[in-house]
């Protein structure tokens, strides 16, 4: 009979902190430049270069500790990590290994229900590798670009506290979304500033001792965690079914494959040599930078779907929606306040949240999925406050809004610009409708008997003469009054 | 004579670690070298330090934080003046596969 | 003016004629360029001299002279650093075949310093490869020759400044010093060197052997030249994170103090064992001296500066094994290519470096690795510990401390070459202070029975070298050691 398993799963994360400069230099971390354009004496380790610590970093290291209840350590130490390797300038790498920054903090997940807290061993900071490059041109030599080498790292280290891929895949996007509303890391996969490296074993269900664990590199996606994960614990499941051992290892994802494959086993293992760099003393964080840390530290996604729900009275699928990305959030908070500020009808904070929440998730989004713009919002938030505080006061429909939207993110232009150009405004004068009316009602005695004897459809076709009169600009609702007023009066 | 405190195993693996391609010879002779400064050094051994805190630092200092602001790099050709051998504005060195190391 | 004898002036006097206008900074850079081109074959002090880059300097603080700007303390004299020391556009080896050709593309902040205080660098100075030895026999460039006596040893590393200095190759240099670099050196060639409590000047641009031990020092003709040179390069630098920040005492106004009461300890079972017979008697009257300036002798001990020899060749091996590392034919150095990478690497490295440095590689990277690390490197960095704290009981009972700089006079170059660890047994008297970071001098204190000069040792607590200027500089003018030159750089 086949035994059943559980596994265990652990996950090291590397993320690039949005610092401006480099972690022990001054060079910039802009992404993108031509190769070897943004490096100096340090992070080319030359000889005789010294680094010193970037405190941008500490302090964005700290804020993101915070925000995944660390302890922040006051006397911490950098160490080298020796290996060889051409995309690591001094062939060692500048990180902390005792004594890390921050450590015991948490996470929590849920999946299809479940709840689970993720403990975090430690984050520390450390510095990038350069990247290798393999064009074809090449003459089949490896090309070295030395941009992204020394771009501060957080490695963020979790205890082996996942059992399912599923809670893996979680664990990632839940951190990943702290990470960017603490403002630490952009969240960005495909440019590899968010980075994982998943420790995968098995071990029979109800047994408390770990399995042998094998270490999966190369894993720079969701959904790629996923399929790394299950392969590695359907591969160990049938090592172990046909009676053999798992090898302790380190196996690489092949994403055209979808398979991994063995880059080093045990015995090719890595002897790093860690010891303390004695070019940096030890860091100390004093109780003022921690507290300056956590005053800095911006509410975080789960905080602000509560909020939305209890606050502004959104569903909890718009508030989901709407924190799905610190831009966006952001961007919807200060509509909303905008909105209330702006808008000559006062509205309840819940009326404005809703508004804003409704506009946002309906024409800005499609917007910016049609014209492929990101999260590059062509319009302010203020500005759009403006229009829906147009549509508020009746001035146009919700809509003439959808087109006044994509005019004004096209031109560039205030809402009642727009409006105003294009003649859009819709005729909520009284005097105007009224005299329309009159003039409708001189005009159709015979209707106006139908009316007045009980049939009260009648009052459609009146509706219909007004907005065909007015080229539909009439505000429906004060036609009605006004139909109303002059039919039953 | 002292036991031997490093063989010629430890002496292949160390070099290995450091990049150092050393003949059979070399081998010998730097195993016989090491041996005598390892047999010296073994007077640390009668210490009792249990109770003795590493000096890493000589001189108590703590680290100084830099501000985040970009400083000057150097220009490109500078940066790639004293390569051996360059391509394509970058460092070019025999092929590897990403991932060793 | 004695212009023949003009190159016997120290470097405080020389920057005052200049100074003064009697005497141009170009005419200076030429009188010790042509001693150079006279007398460095014999010595083989120098790596690179530079006369076009040095008479160009030289020519601009001539042209400050004749608009009236303030000069510099070091105002247009000839001076040279050790190859160590990285300077924009001039080959910087570290004496080593992996960077024969290598030009760094800046300047170290000391020779930003000493560029402006008007220094002139004429060029780059020999060392042992990559400041590993005790000898100077192990640049890749051949060996330096010590001026009184050329089939011996200048001493190691700073081998090339020490014997450009005490033959007036240059008015003095700048060495760097990690278990005894620059201390020894003087010592064999009779002249004087300071080595700075660690942190005191900046590491920025010095091509690391063991960065928790390294400082850049002087060396020169007299302590008061030390002084004034450590005046200058001393200070904060906020690219290197180990540098103090602490404000930098005028060091040259302790020059002439007294030094009556002062309370000098003597470590006598360090040197009564095991040392020449010669360099123990000089120190003895060293001793006499100091008691005659009204100083008090203290009886102290160390009980642990034994061990220095092996700590310090563990720890630094192993922080040598980390900084060497990037010597990988990468970016910058020689390449020679192999199968595939690891090949080129290990080939590379292999013949690129020297037997000394391969030693030390091997050592350190053995004493880090798995299994090794508790046994060497921590054990050595706890014995660290008490020699710190024997220095800190020790200097409770006195402000100085006296020991010979080397156990015997400059020994014949091949003497030691075949057996490291005599080698590193050399150092004995000049680990313990690097270990423990504090400031030390060698100051020359006596000749041996054949005419060899021998220097004293005195180290004072962290951030105390105006002390040690004090207490050395009272002993130069009760002595004339420092007025002896080699008779073969003193024809003309």
């Amino acid at each position: 009979m086949a035994r059943t398993y559980e596994p265990v799963i652990g996950l090291e994360v590397h993320a690039q902190l949005l610092t401006r400069s480099k972690m022990f230099c001054g060079c910039s971390t802009e992404f993108g430049a031509p190769p070897n354009t943004h490096v100096c004496p340090v992070c080319l380790g030359l000889p005789g270069a010294l680094p010193v610590p970037n405190g941008g970093a500490v302090e964005m290291a700290i804020r993101a500790a915070l925000a995944l209840g660390c302890t922040v350590r006051n006397r911490s130490r950098f160490a080298r990590k020796n290996y060889f390797y051409p995309d690591l300038a001094k062939n060692y790498q500048i990180s902390q290994y005792e004594l890390p920054l921050n450590e015991h903090g948490r996470l929590e997940i849920e999946v299809d229900g479940v709840k689970r807290r993720v403990g975090i061993v430690r984050i520390h900071l450390e510095e990038d590798a350069a990247k290798n490059l393999h064009p074809v041109g090449a003459g089949g030599d490896t090309l070295v670009d030395f941009n992204r080498g020394g771009t501060p790292l957080m490695e963020i280290v979790s205890d082996p506290d996942m059992r399912s891929a599923a809670e893996a895949e979680e664990y990632l996007r839940k951190l990943r979304e702290i990470l960017m509303f603490a403002g630490v890391n952009d969240g960005n996969l495909e440019e590899g500033s968010f980075r994982c490296d998943a420790n995968v074993s098995l071990r029979p269900t109800g047994q408390k001792q770990l399995g042998t664990r094998v270490e999966l590199k190369n894993i720079n996606s969701f959904r790629f965690v996923r399929k790394a994960i299950e392969y590695e614990v359907m591969r160990q499941q049938s090592v172990l079914d046909s009676g053999g051992i798992v090898e302790q290892e380190t196996r690489a994802w092949n994403v055209e494959q979808s398979r991994s494959f063995t880059m080093r086993s045990k015995e090719e293992a890595m002897d790093y040599r860690y010891f303390p760099d004695p070019d940096l003393p030890e860091l100390v964080v004093s109780d003022e930078m921690i507290a300056r840390a956590r005053a800095q530290l911006a509410e975080l996604p789960a905080e602000k779907r509560a909020r939305y729900r209890s606050a502004l009275g959104l569903t909890e699928y718009d508030a989901s929606v709407l924190t799905s990305h610190p831009a966006i959030s952001s961007y919807f908070e200060s509509c909303t306040n905008e909105l209330l500020k702006a808008c000559e009808k006062p509205l309840s904070p819940q009326q404005a949240g809703k508004r804003c929440a409704n506009f946002i998730q309906s024409e800005v989004m499609r917007y910016l999925k049609t014209e492929g713009l990101g999260l590059q919002v062509p319009v302010t938030a203020s500005r759009l406050a403006e229009l829906i505080a147009i549509v508020e006061i009746g001035a146009i429909s919700g809509k003439m809004a959808k087109e006044v939207f994509a005019q004004m993110a096209a031109t560039g232009k205030a809402a009642k610009k727009v409006v105003e150009q294009k003649g859009l405004s819709q005729i909520s004068d009284a005097s105007v409708i009224d005299g329309e009316v009159e003039r409708l009602i001189q005009a159709h005695p015979e209707q106006v008997e139908q009316y007045r004897s009980g049939n009260k459809k009648v009052l459609g076709f009146f509706v219909g003469q007004v907005m065909k009169a007015t080229k539909g600009s009439a505000n429906p609702k004060m036609v009605n009054e006004a139909l109303r007023k002059y039919l039953e009066g | 004579m002292s036991a031997v405190r490093i063989s010629l195993e430890d002496v292949r693996h160390v070099a290995k670690l450091a990049r150092l391609s050393l003949d059979e010879q070399e081998i010998e002779t730097m195993r016989k070298q090491l041996d005598s400064i390892l047999d010296y050094m073994a007077s640390l051994e009668q210490l009792d330090l249990a109770a003795v805190e590493p000096t890493f630092y000589s001189v108590a200092m703590q680290a100084p934080l830099r501000t985040d602001v970009i400083q000057p790099s150097l220009r490109r050709d500078e940066a790639l003046r004293a390569a051996p051998m360059e391509k394509a504005g970058a460092f070019a060195v025999p092929k590897v596969m990403d991932g060793e190391g | 003016m004695t212009e023949g004898r003009l190159h016997t002036r120290t470097l405080v006097a020389l920057s005052s004629l200049v100074a003064s206008g009697e005497i141009s900074s170009i005419e200076l850079t030429r009188l010790f360029l042509d001693r150079i081109g006279r007398f460095n074959g014999r010595l083989n002090a120098f790596l690179t001299v530079d006369p076009e880059y040095a008479l160009a300097q030289a020519a601009a603080i001539d042209r400050s002279k004749q608009k009236r700007e303030a000069l510099g303390p070091l105002s247009g004299v000839p001076i040279a650093v050790k190859d160590n020391i990285c300077t924009r556009g001039i080959r910087t080896t570290c004496a080593s075949r992996i960077l024969e050709n290598y030009i760094p593309p800046y300047d170290a902040h000391v020779v930003q310093r000493l560029r402006k205080a008007g220094a002139v660098i004429v060029g780059k100075l020999n060392m042992d490869e990559f400041a590993m030895g005790s000898s100077n026999e192990n640049s890749a460039f051949g060996p330096v020759r010590n001026p009184w006596s050329l089939e011996r040893t200048p001493g190691g590393s700073s081998g090339g400044p020490a014997a450009a200095t005490a033959s007036s190759l240059v008015a003095a240099a700048l060495g760097s010093d990690t278990g005894g670099s620059v201390r020894q050196p003087a010592s064999f060639c009779g002249i004087t060197a300071l080595k700075p409590t660690y942190g005191r000047v900046s590491r920025y641009g010095l091509v690391a052997f063991a960065s928790s031990l390294d400082q850049i020092a002087p060396i020169t003709r007299d302590i008061r030249d030390a002084a004034r040179l450590l005046g200058v390069i001393a200070g904060h630098d906020s690219r290197d994170a180990t540098s103090y920040p602490g404000e930098v005492e005028n060091y040259e106004v302790e020059c002439g103090k007294a030094i009556k009461g002062m309370r000098v300890g003597v470590v006598r079972d360090a040197f009564e064992k095991g040392c020449d017979e010669d360099v123990a008697s000089a120190i003895d009257k060293a001793l006499e001296t100091f008691k005659q300036l009204g100083c008090e002798l203290v009886e102290v001990s160390l009980p642990h500066i034994s061990y220095g020899v092996s700590v310090y060749y563990i720890v630094a091996p192993a922080e040598a094994s980390s900084n060497l590392a990037r010597f990988d034919s990468v970016r910058y150095g020689l390449r020679v290519l192999g199968e595939d990478l690891f090949d080129t690497y290990a080939k590379t490295r292999a013949q690129g470096f020297g037997a000394e440095v391969k030693r030390r590689i091997m050592l350190g990277t053995y004493a880090l690795s798995a299994g090794y690390y508790d046994a060497f490197y921590l054990r050595a960095q706890k014995v660290r510990t008490l020699i710190w704290n024997d220095y800190a009981e020790a200097f409770k009972r006195c402000d100085v401390l006296l020991t010979p700089t080397a156990p015997t006079p400059a020994f014949k170059l091949g003497e030691k070459t075949g057996d490291p660890l005599a080698m590193y047994l050399q150092d004995i008297f000049t680990l313990p202070p690097s270990l423990a970071g504090i400031p030390a001098v060698s100051a020359p204190c006596g000749f041996s029975s054949s005419g060899l000069p021998i220097g004293m040792q005195l180290c004072a607590p962290a951030f105390h070298e105006g002390r040690l200027v004090r207490i050395t500089h009272a002993f130069e003018q009760s002595t004339d050691f420092i007025n002896r030159r080699p008779a073969a750089f003193e024809l003309d």
